[in-house]
């Protein structure tokens, strides 16, 4: 009898009888689908799963932005300083005068930052892609955007690069750019956190964020 | 039965009327929901095939692919641990949780887990184990086992979940307000994924190609517990490895509609590996306990390995008659409904759980509603046959009276003539029912039998029917 535990399960399993092995009919994805019609039906299905959609244009979208959260009674936003549209939030929010949401960078690792991070209001990050079907946006957390700013704070505000919609999540993830090896996170949102474990009422906002800003970039 | 407390806990689910009333339109919901999200019954066929096929795959090549997925998930930088018995599965989290000096870990909903008995086994060794998803909490909290395998907490109204976080957690005041019991939990539990030194998780499906790790949630709870805390251990069946990531979207697609009617859960986490170089968040470590507690003997048969093809999406149970009136505490087993009186007798042994593929009606639906076409009513027909055959759990359905009866009308089968007595005979006495056991005990729940006057070849000849 092999030694190890794992020798002698897999021992077991392939003295097993073998199947002949069946048909494998999967669909190969096909292209990207064009963006407009992609994008319509994105925002559709969010909105369906109670997500806010609002479109942006893409020249000055920060200032834009900037404008939209005003008055939402947000006191600060967290965002990562490394990457690349972070440059357009700073100039955009350096260019008004002062007035919340203050833009707060993330700074060092979750262990330095935990506890600023558990007290912030909202925090902004970017979706690597996006699939219309079944409605989902797939954030890519990584050396340069930490995971926990799209989880922590109880709003999370989402860029959506419009080229970047496709048609199916099979779609997206054939052609988002997500080809071994993956990177450690990555995660599939469709709405803000919910639950209906208390007589299958529907409750907003339980562990994740209860409110989910989605922009896309036209 | 072999389990004689069984039945008693039916009798006392079926005359629980606020039990009942939970039951039924909860489950009665379900259903509705899983229609609306599935209106295409052409299109639900073709992902139901696609769904099926990807299990069938996997499990054809079980061996190769969980060699293909521990190599990949070593690569990514995940540990992988193999386990024989729940036994030896909780001692290996056990020994890690020690290592870290780990006293609380916060959890994410895992069936796997509760099939181990994993935090009653932490407790005795001193170690917290949080459940985080509200239902598992609010459960954790009244000191119970999961009723469902989706919705743990569906037997409880909100005025019992009230008085519990009334009573459980201090200075919380009593409120009927769902959204104020959610605010609640979310209050409780956020210090938890805080200051806690270790998530633990399930997992739905592993991909074998890419080494990734795939956990479908609405709460974000599992993406606290399997992000905040530097430590991650995750627990699965050996049997949830599928080969592709493309195999992965039709599969999120029928587990989610299946469950709850959902096109997708708020969130899919793909985890494929520790905190890199540079990440500034995520654990340092990811552990993978890959538990077998009998799913490899399950697997030897070429007939019952359907079992494993499951993606337990509890779904058989919502449009169980049998569960959706007795609930998920009746059966006594991890596993409740269809898919668990499949699964327990194949897990836990005939002796201990061979009476329950009886506790059925065979009408099918679960099969009809399977998002993996799981062969569920010739499963169960074929567990009976097992239990019937072995003389295990007491003989359900095989007393020495049942098997003359049966032995009897085998025999007048294969004679015309001595059916016909036999029936003519059973026209002439059939009020006159023996007063046995069996026949008594099944009264209580059904309308007494009666013979026709006339039989059925009878009745063809009156109306000018020729005999064939």
């Amino acid at each position: 009898m092999p030694e190890h535990a794992r020798d002698r399960i897999l021992a077991r399993l392939r003295r097993a009888p073998r199947e002949a092995q069946p048909p494998d009919d999967a669909a190969t994805p096909r292209a990207p689908a064009p963006g407009g019609e992609a994008a319509a039906a994105l925002e559709a299905a969010l909105a369906a799963m109670r997500a806010e959609v609002q479109r942006l244009p893409r020249e000055g979208w920060a200032g834009e932005l900037r404008e939209r959260l005003r008055g939402r009674g947000l006191s600060s936003l967290l965002y990562a300083r490394d990457t690349p549209w972070a440059p357009a939030l700073e100039e955009a929010w350096a260019a008004g005068p002062e007035r919340p949401p203050a833009l707060v960078a993330w700074e060092g690792t979750v262990e330095d930052f935990r506890d600023r991070l558990f007290v912030a209001d909202a925090a902004i990050t970017r979706a690597e892609a996006a699939a219309a079907d079944p409605g989902v946006l797939v954030l890519r957390p990584g050396p340069a955007e930490p995971r926990l700013l799209s989880l922590v704070p109880p709003v999370h505000v989402v860029l959506v690069p419009g080229e970047r919609i496709f048609g199916t999540l099979e779609e997206a993830l054939a052609g988002g750019g997500f080809t071994p090896p993956l990177p450690a996170n990555l995660v599939l949102v469709s709405g803000p956190s919910k639950t209906a474990d208390i007589e299958l009422t529907l409750a907003f906002g339980v562990h994740g964020p209860r409110e989910l800003l989605v922009f896309i970039l036209e | 039965m072999g389990d004689s407390g069984f039945e008693a806990r039916v009798e006392q689910a079926l005359a629980d009327a606020g039990l009942r009333r939970n039951f039924a339109s909860a489950m009665g919901g379900f259903a509705a929901r899983r229609l609306a999200v599935f209106p295409d019954a052409a299109a639900l066929e073709r992902l139901r095939e696609q769904g099926a096929a990807a299990r069938r795959r996997a499990l054809a090549r079980l061996p190769e692919l969980l060699e293909e997925l521990e190599r990949a998930l070593v690569g990514n930088g995940i540990h992988v641990h193999w386990a024989e018995t729940a036994a030896v599965g909780n001692r290996i989290v056990l020994e890690i949780l020690e290592a870290h000096g780990v006293r609380r870990v916060v959890k994410g909903k895992s069936m796997v887990s509760e099939e181990m008995h994993l935090n009653a086994f932490l407790a005795r060794h001193g170690i917290d184990a949080v459940e985080t998803d509200l239902g598992e909490f609010i459960i954790q909290l009244a000191g119970e086992t999961p009723s469902h395998i989706i919705v743990p907490a569906v037997h409880k109204n909100r005025a019992q979940i009230a008085r519990l976080f009334h009573e459980k957690i201090p200075g919380t005041p009593y409120t009927e307000e769902v959204a104020e019991l959610n605010a609640v939990a979310r209050r409780t539990l956020r210090r938890m994924f805080r200051e806690a030194g270790a998530g633990l998780s399930g997992v739905n499906f592993a991909v074998a190609a890419t080494g990734t790790l795939c956990l479908v949630e609405n709460e974000g709870n599992g993406r606290m517990c399997t992000g905040v805390p530097p430590l991650h251990i995750a627990v699965m069946g050996i049997e949830k490895v599928i080969e592709r990531l493309e195999d992965l979207p039709p599969l999120l697609r029928l587990l989610t509609g299946s469950a709850t009617g959902q096109r997708v859960t708020t969130y899919v986490n793909l985890i494929s590996g520790p905190r890199r170089a540079g990440d500034p968040d995520g654990p340092r470590e990811v552990h993978v306990v890959l538990l077998d507690n009998g799913r490899s003997a399950v697997y030897a048969d070429p007939e019952l390995r359907a079992t494993l093809q499951c993606i337990r999406c509890g779904c058989c149970l919502n449009h169980c008659p049998v569960y959706t009136r007795i609930g998920g505490h009746a059966y006594g087993t991890t596993y409740p409904g269809p898919i668990g009186k499949v699964l327990t007798p194949q897990l836990a042994g005939l002796e201990r759980a061979g009476g329950l593929p009886f506790a059925s009606t065979l009408c099918g639906a679960c099969e009809e509603v399977c998002p993996v076409k799981i062969p569920l009513t010739r499963l169960l027909r074929r567990l009976r046959e097992e239990t019937v055959r072995a003389g295990a759990a007491g003989g359900a359905g095989a007393g020495a009276l049942e098997r003359l009866a049966w032995r009897g009308y085998g025999l007048s089968a294969q004679h015309p003539r001595l059916y016909r007595l036999l029936f003519a005979c059973g026209r002439w006495l059939g009020g006159l029912m023996p007063p046995v056991a069996a026949l008594e005990r099944w009264g209580r729940a059904h309308a007494e039998p009666r013979f026709a006057r006339l039989s059925l070849r009878r009745l063809f000849r009156k109306r000018g029917i020729p005999d064939a």
